[in-house]
């Protein structure tokens, strides 16, 4: 007599499907045991360039603005002013660079997401999954650069406590929407232009390195509407403490209806990608 | 015995290469090195169709330049030039970031575009198929980067000079200047990628360029450092790239950017005598 006929026979309740919660954690731990075999690669990048552009921005440069005086800043030292935005340039370029040659790999050279496909993971899984590990790089970069941050005395408050979460949420604005977009390419190249028109205007003009005051007025808008503006100013605000109900509540909700619609995105870029 | 050899042992092959030794016209073989243009023809063919590419890598210093040159240069004011007077400070860093521009095109293609070559386009394997040798191959490599450095940095000069950054007739070497940059860079890049044994080791070049653009003096004058770390900055060739074409730019040449250019040109001819002998090893051992 076969399994299926004895459990048929024996009336016994099959096995309950898990939740689409647990098979996302399974996409995500595929991701982890990959991970455990390649940090070391990764730790160098991840925690010396925030620290090569705090020392060379924030110590160096700050020399010179501090000497001509630092009203436009807000009276604070120029690297008390960068270094929240630094870490908001981190989380972006964390979830950027996780979020597209890796996804791609995924799609079309190792294959892992179709791998996946043949388990019981749905689309929606294996992008939630991925998203999943995404935040946790995001997370611990971010949390290495916090506590740089607060052994420089870089942190002037306590709200200074809600800096990993705001910046972690400004990387799951960007991963989301972005991992949506890349498995549906064919080519490598548009990444490129993603970072090089993308990435890198949007971390030199956001209110990052200088405040969006220093712009010609007619483009201000346009930098006011930037996720990272919104990311930097609410990370600005926590490290300094001058944060408002009001404002934080803008920002964070903004990111957060990034990340909502990135989500929703991807579940249906996923399924379109892998149902063939 | 001879049907397993296969194609190569018909006589076609020997029959081409008597036509080609008779035929002297155009016979570039006679300079040393020079039949590595053929390889540089390639890819500026290749890039022909992925000329946005080589576009927006040009772009990226032009960025910095708006964003650090303007939005930060408004908070600075001026600061200490080459002849010890104050210069504004976009017209300090201009000339720092045509240094970076030039080496970042250059430093790209050394590095990751020869690595993909050579490990897993295989390249140069089809290239030695034919006259050229592994010399060759190293030379227009270099060649090729540096190409691909002066493409970025005669963009960024015709913004500089559309911005009124340029100050003083001497910019009119600038252009040589970035290109040894460029060569400094192309050579060093290449030789150091034929020790490269992964991808992961590439996380070294980015580990070396980032400190590398952002302490060697582009952003801020070495008065800024310890007198120590100052010292060891002087010995980086993008600093002295820096200076070479600030000093040019901003119209206060000394006799001692003669040294600094021969400083780069033995970092180029070093990085170029290794890369020769490294690819002939990796190819040919």
């Amino acid at each position: 007599m076969s399994l299926t006929a004895e459990r048929i026979a024996s009336r016994a309740p099959l096995a309950k499907l898990p939740s689409g919660w647990e098979l996302s954690v399974r996409a995500f731990r595929c991701w982890l045991v990959m991970y455990r075999r390649t940090w070391r690669a990764s730790v160098w990048s991840s925690v010396f360039g925030p620290l090569f552009y705090l020392g060379a921005m924030g110590y160096g440069l700050g020399t010179l603005v501090d000497k001509n005086g630092t009203a436009a800043l807000g009276g604070v030292p120029y690297v008390v002013f960068v270094a929240p935005a630094v870490l908001a340039v981190q989380a972006m370029n964390t979830a950027l660079s996780n979020s597209m040659f890796p996804v791609f790999g995924a799609m079309r050279w190792n294959s892992i997401y179709v791998a996946a496909r043949a388990t019981m993971l749905r689309p929606g899984d294996i992008n939630r999954g991925h998203l999943m590990f995404i935040t946790m790089r995001i997370a611990m970069n971010s949390a290495c650069f916090v506590i740089v941050m607060a052994a420089f005395g870089l942190i002037r408050s306590w709200w200074g406590v809600l800096l990993l979460p705001a910046s972690v949420l400004l990387g799951v604005a960007f991963a989301a929407p972005v991992a949506a977009w890349t498995v549906t390419l064919k080519t490598t190249t548009p990444m490129n232009y993603i970072i090089r028109f993308g990435s890198i205007p949007l971390s030199l003009f956001s209110g990052t390195f200088f405040p969006i005051s220093q712009l010609p007025a007619w483009i201000r808008p346009v930098a006011y509407a930037t996720p990272l503006w919104h990311g930097a100013a609410l990370c600005r605000s926590l490290a300094l403490g001058t944060v408002t109900a009001g404002s934080a509540a803008i920002h964070v909700g903004y990111l957060t209806v990034m990340a909502a619609i990135g989500l929703w995105a991807g579940a249906r870029s996923y399924r379109r990608r892998l149902y063939v | 015995m001879s049907s397993a050899t296969g194609p190569e042992e018909t006589s076609a092959v020997p029959v081409e290469q008597e036509v080609r030794s008779t035929s002297p016209a155009f016979d570039f073989s006679s300079f040393p090195g020079s039949r590595g243009l053929r390889l540089i023809e390639r890819h500026a063919r290749f890039y022909r169709r992925l000329w946005l590419v080589v576009a927006s890598g040009a772009a990226e210093p032009l960025f910095y330049l708006l964003s650090v040159g303007i939005g930060i240069g408004g908070l600075i004011g001026t600061v200490q030039g080459p002849a010890g007077h104050p210069v504004p400070y976009r017209d300090f860093v201009a000339p720092g970031l045509l240094a970076v521009s030039a080496l970042n095109g250059a430093l790209n293609d050394s590095t990751f575009n020869v690595y993909g070559r050579l490990k897993f386009e295989k390249l140069y394997d089809s290239v030695l198929a034919t006259p050229l040798g592994a010399q060759d191959v190293a030379l227009a490599e270099i060649g090729w980067a540096v190409v691909r450095g002066i493409l970025y940095a005669v963009p960024f000069l015709i913004v500089m000079a559309a911005m009124g950054l340029i100050l003083s007739p001497w910019a009119l070497l600038a252009l040589p200047g970035a290109a040894l940059v460029a060569f400094a860079t192309a050579a060093a890049g290449v030789a150091l990628t034929t020790y490269m044994k992964s991808w992961q080791d590439f996380e070294y070049v980015v580990l070396v360029s980032v400190p590398l653009f952002l302490f060697s003096g582009t952003f801020f004058p070495l008065s800024v450092y310890p007198h120590v770390i100052g010292l060891i900055v002087e010995w980086t060739p993008l600093y002295q790239g820096v200076v070479i074409l600030r000093d040019l730019v901003l119209g206060a040449p000394t006799w001692a950017l003669l040294w600094r250019a021969a400083y780069l040109a033995a970092i180029g001819a070093l990085g170029m005598a290794v890369a020769g002998r490294r690819i002939a090893k990796l190819l040919l051992v």
